[in-house]
C-alpha cells in the first residue's frame, strides 16, 4: 500500500492504539494536520501553546498508563517542547512527541523555523529520530512507541521534514522490533531474590521505600502483598504516593525534606531499606553519607543504572517492579515486627507532621484536609510545584492507585492546569483536581480555553498566597527573610478571571467556607475554580535543609499553636 | 597489559552505525560529567556497527556508572571495561617536525630509535609517523620538541584484547555499587 508519510504516521498510530493528539499545528507540519481529516478515529485537541500539549500528553500517559501523543511545528513549537519533554524524562513518562522540520533540501541552512529539534532534545528524550525518508516511517514509528513503553518508560521525539510527510512509499507495519541494543530486563534475578529474601528475614527493622516504578508497573496488588505478609511498612516517594493506599496500618506517607518527620528517623534508624522503583533522589535522602547509616539495601529497578547510582546496594535486582516483587513476596517468610511498628508509632506521636494544627487563618493545609475528607480520598490530584504541591502530598490521604500526578523530577511548575486537563482525558470518569499554586498557575493558565472548549470537567484549587510562596520560603528560613523577587502584588482576580472563560468560580476567604466551596465546585458540570486566599506567610515543614541530614530537620510549630518551635 | 594506572580505564563500546550517534556518546560523557582523555572510533569488523574507545578517569564507580549510562543509550550494543585484560594498545601520531638540511638526520636517528617512519619530506619539515601506547608517542615527542613541532595529529588509544578471544566476548560486568556516591552540592 503506497501512502504518504503523514498517511503513514496516522496508520501507525493507530496501530498503536493512539486516539488522542494534543498539539498545534504551523506550516512544517501542515502536510499531517491535513491529512487527520481522513483518519476520524484520531481525536486532536488544540491547545493554545505547544508546552501545555507536551504536559497535557505526559499526565495522560501517567493516568491511564497508555502513550500519550503530542505534536508540533519546526522552530519554536519543537523548542516549546522542551520543558515537557524533560519534565518527562526525568519522571520516567511514555511519551511521544512529533515535530515537523524544514524540507530536507533546507536542513542545516538556517532556514525559517528551523531549529535542530533532535539535537536540542538530545538529552532529554529516551531516544529521537530524524526520518530523512518516508520509507523508514513505520519502522521508526514501531520502534519509537517500542521505546517509550518498555523497560524504564521516557519520552520519544520524532522529528519529520515536511517533504517526508508528503512524501509516499510503501506501507506495511512490522510485526517486532529489531533493536540489538535495546533489551531492558524484566525478570529479577533467582538468587538475588532468594537473598533479598534472607535479607527481610534476618532484619528487625524493614522499611519500603516504594516509588514510581511500582506505579509503572502496576505492581500495586504484589507492593500490598509484600508488605502484609512481612509485615513491613511502607514509605511512598514523592511520586510513589498512591502506589500504597494511605488507609492502611503499614503505611507511612512520604519521606524526604519535607516528607514526615517521623519517617525521616525511621529511615534513620531502619536496619534494611526495599526500594523498590525508586531512584534515591536528593530530596529523598539529604546527605548522602548520613542517610540511612544502620541499614543494608535491597534496590529493585529496571533501569540498571540507578542501582547503585547514589547508594551502596546489599542486593541489586534489575527487573520489573512487578515481576520482582511477585516472586520475592512468594520468597519471604511471613513475619511481625511488632516492635519496630510500634516503635514508628511512637516517633509518629512524638513527631506529628501528618497532623495539621489548630489555627483560625485559612491555613493551606486545612483546605487540603477538607478536600481529602470531602472527596473521601478517592479524587485525581495534579499539582504544580512549590508549597502547595508539599501540602498536597502530605495531607491528602489518597486511597486509589495511581492518582497522583506531579512533576517530582524536573519540578516543573505550571504542570497543574495542563497536566489536570490530560489526565480528565484519561480518566473522564474520577473527579479531577488541580492543586495549583498562583504562580504555576499563571504559567499555563492558557489552558483554561482549551478545558472550555472541550468541557474538561476539572476543578481547580488555587492555594493563593500571592507569592512563589515555596521561593519565599526559602528566603526567609535561609537568607535572613531577604525577599527578592517573590512577591505578586499584582495577581489577577481569579475568579472573575475564571468567569472570563465562562467557568464557575467563587473565592475563599474563611475556613468555615472551605468545605461548601469544594462540594459546590463538585456539583458544577464541567470546570470550576476556587480562589483560596489562604495564609500567605505559612511554611511547609518539615524541612530538611537541601544537602542535609535529618537531624539539622526543621519540624515547625507544634500543633496547639502558632509561638512554640521545635527543631 | 592495560594501563590501570591509578583512576585510568580503557573502555570500549560496539555502537550501531547511525547518524548521531558520536553525539550521544559524546553527549552522555558531557552532561555526566565523565572526564575522558581520548575517544576513538572506526568501523569494526560487523556490518553497521563501530567501534569506539574511550579512555576514562575515574574510581570504579565512575567506571560502573559510565558503563550503566552507555548501555541505556538505544545505539549502543555493547560494553566492556579491559582495564583489567591483557590487552594491545595503541595510538598513532602524525608528528610535522622542522628540519632542514643540518638537523635531519638527527631527526632521522631518532625516529630510527623509535621505530617510527618518516612519511613525507618538505624543504624545511618532515612528517613522521609514530604507532605505540601513550608513553612512547610522549617519548618521542618530547625528543622531537627541540627542532620545532609545528602540529601534532593523535588518533587516541584504541585497544584489543590479545589472545583468540574477541574485545567485547563478555559484556562489561562492573561491580554493582562498589561504594556510594560522594555527596554533592543540590538545589535548595
Ligand atoms: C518553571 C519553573 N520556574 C521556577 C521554578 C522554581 N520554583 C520552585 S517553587 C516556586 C514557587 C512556586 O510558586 P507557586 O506556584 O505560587 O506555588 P507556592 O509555592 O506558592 O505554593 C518556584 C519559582 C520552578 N520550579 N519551575
Amino acid at each position: 500500500m503506497q501512502l504518504t508519510g503523514a498517511q503513514m504516521i496516522c496508520e501507525s498510530l493507530l496501530r498503536e492504539e493512539v486516539d488522542l493528539l494534543f498539539g498545534l499545528p504551523g506550516g512544517a507540519i501542515l502536510p499531517f494536520y491535513q491529512t487527520l481529516p481522513q483518519y476520524p478515529k484520531l481525536r486532536h485537541i488544540l491547545v493554545r501553546h505547544e508546552q501545555n500539549a507536551g504536559h497535557a500528553a505526559d499526565a495522560y500517559s501517567r493516568a491511564s498508563g497508555r502513550v500519550g501523543v503530542c505534536v508540533a511545528t519546526s522552530g519554536p513549537g519543537a523548542t516549546n517542547l522542551v520543558t515537557p519533554l524533560a519534565t518527562a524524562m526525568m519522571d520516567s513518562v511514555p511519551m511521544i512527541a512529533i515535530t515537523g522540520q524544514v524540507p530536507r533540501a533546507a536542513i542545516g541552512r538556517d532556514a525559517f523555523q528551523e531549529t535542530d529539534a533532535t539535537g536540542i532534545t538530545l538529552p532529554i528524550t529516551k531516544h529521537n529520530y530524524l526520518v530523512m525518508s518516508a520509507g523508514d516511517v513505520p519502522r521508526v514509528m514501531k520502534e519509537a512507541f517500542h521505546i517509550a513503553r518498555t523497560g524504564r518508560p521516557g519520552p520519544v521525539l520524532i522529528d519529520f521534514p515536511r517533504d517526508v510527510l508528503t512524501e509516499k512509499a510503501e506501507f506495511q507495519y512490522p510485526e517486532s522490533v529489531a533493536l540489538r541494543g535495546y533489551k531492558p530486563t524484566l525478570e529479577g534475578h533467582g538468587q538475588m531474590i532468594k537473598r533479598a529474601a534472607r535479607l527481610i528475614k534476618e532484619a528487625r527493622r524493614p522499611v519500603i521505600l516504594a516509588g514510581h516504578g511500582v506505579i509503572i508497573s502496576g505492581a500495586f496488588a504484589e507492593l500490598r502483598e509484600l508488605a502484609e505478609k512481612a509485615q513491613i511498612p511502607v514509605i511512598t516517594t514523592l511520586l510513589g504516593i498512591s502506589a500504597f493506599d494511605e488507609g492502611h496500618v503499614l503505611a507511612l506517607g512520604m519521606p524526604g525534606m519535607h516528607g514526615m518527620a517521623y519517617n525521616n528517623w525511621a529511615i534513620d534508624r531502619s536496619d534494611l531499606l526495599i526500594a523498590v522503583g525508586m531512584r534515591f533522589d536528593d530530596r529523598v535522602t539529604g546527605r548522602l553519607s548520613a542517610f540511612a547509616p544502620n541499614a543494608r539495601v535491597i534496590h529493585i529497578d529496571i533501569d540498571p543504572a540507578e542501582v547503585g547510582k547514589n547508594v551502596r546496594v546489599t542486593v541489586p535486582i534489575v527487573g520489573d517492579a512487578k515481576r520482582v516483587l511477585h516472586a520475592l513476596a512468594r520468597e519471604v517468610e511471613q513475619a511481625t515486627h511488632v516492635d519496630w511498628i510500634r516503635e514508628i508509632n511512637e516517633l509518629r506521636r512524638e513527631h506529628p507532621s501528618d497532623k495539621v494544627r489548630e489555627s483560625s487563618k485559612l491555613l493551606p493545609q486545612y483546605v487540603i484536609r477538607e478536600l481529602s475528607e470531602v472527596t473521601d480520598g478517592r479524587a485525581l490530584l495534579v499539582t504544580g510545584v512549590g508549597q502547595h504541591q508539599m501540602w498536597a502530598a502530605q495531607h491528602y490521604h489518597f486511597k486509589e492507585p495511581n492518582t497522583w500526578l506531579t512533576s517530582g523530577g524536573l519540578g516543573t511548575m505550571g504542570f497543574e492546569v495542563p497536566g489536570a486537563m490530560g489526565a480528565w482525558f484519561a480518566r473522564p470518569d474520577k473527579a479531577v483536581w488541580s492543586i495549583a499554586g498562583d504562580g504555576g498557575f499563571q504559567m499555563t493558565m492558557s489552558e483554561l480555553a482549551t478545558m472550555v472548549e472541550h468541557k474538561v470537567n476539572v476543578k481547580f484549587a488555587i492555594l493563593n498566597n500571592n507569592f512563589l510562596g515555596m521561593v519565599r520560603q526559602l528566603q526567609d528560613l535561609f537568607h535572613d527573610r531577604s525577599r527578592v523577587a517573590v512577591e505578586y502584588s499584582g495577581n489577577p482576580d481569579f475568579v472573575m478571571l475564571a468567569q472570563a472563560y465562562g467557568i464557575w468560580a467563587t473565592r475563599v476567604t474563611e475556613r468555615a467556607q472551605v468545605r461548601k466551596a469544594i462540594e459546590d465546585a463538585m456539583a458544577v458540570d464541567g470546570p470550576a475554580l476556587i480562589d483560596f486566599r489562604v495564609e500567605p506567610e505559612e511554611n511547609v515543614y518539615p524541612h530538611v535543609p537541601a544537602g542535609e541530614s535529618v537531624a539539622e530537620m526543621v519540624e515547625g510549630p507544634t500543633l496547639e499553636g502558632e509561638a512554640a518551635w521545635r527543631r | 597489559m592495560a594501563a590501570v594506572n591509578g583512576h585510568v580505564h580503557t573502555i570500549t563500546a560496539l555502537v550501531e552505525d547511525r547518524p548521531g550517534v558520536l553525539t550521544r556518546v559524546s553527549g552522555l560523557f558531557r552532561r555526566r560529567g565523565f572526564n575522558i582523555s581520548s575517544l576513538a572510533v572506526g568501523a569494526s569488523e560487523q556490518p553497521n556497527l563501530s567501534r569506539m574507545t574511550f579512555v576514562v578517569h575515574g574510581d570504579e564507580w565512575v567506571v560502573e556508572q559510565v558503563t550503566k549510562q552507555l548501555y541505556k543509550l538505544v545505539d549502543v550494543v555493547r560494553v566492556n571495561d579491559i582495564s583489567h585484560e591483557q590487552v594491545v594498545a595503541r595510538e598513532l601520531a602524525l608528528i610535522k617536525v622542522k628540519a632542514s638540511a643540518d638537523t635531519r638526520s638527527e631527526i632521522i636517528q631518532i625516529v630510527d630509535i623509535f621505530r617510527a617512519g618518516i612519511v613525507d619530506v618538505a624543504a624545511d619539515t618532515v612528517i613522521v609517523e609514530v604507532t605505540g601506547d601513550e608513553e612512547k608517542v610522549d617519548a618521542i615527542m618530547k625528543l622531537l620538541k627541540p627542532f620545532g613541532i609545528r602540529e601534532v595529529m593523535r588518533t587516541g588509544r584504541i585497544a584489543m584484547a590479545r589472545g583468540a578471544a574477541a574485545t567485547g566476548a563478555k559484556p562489561a560486568s562492573a561491580p554493582v555499587a562498589a561504594q556510594s556516591a560522594p555527596d554533592t552540592e543540590v538545589v535548595p
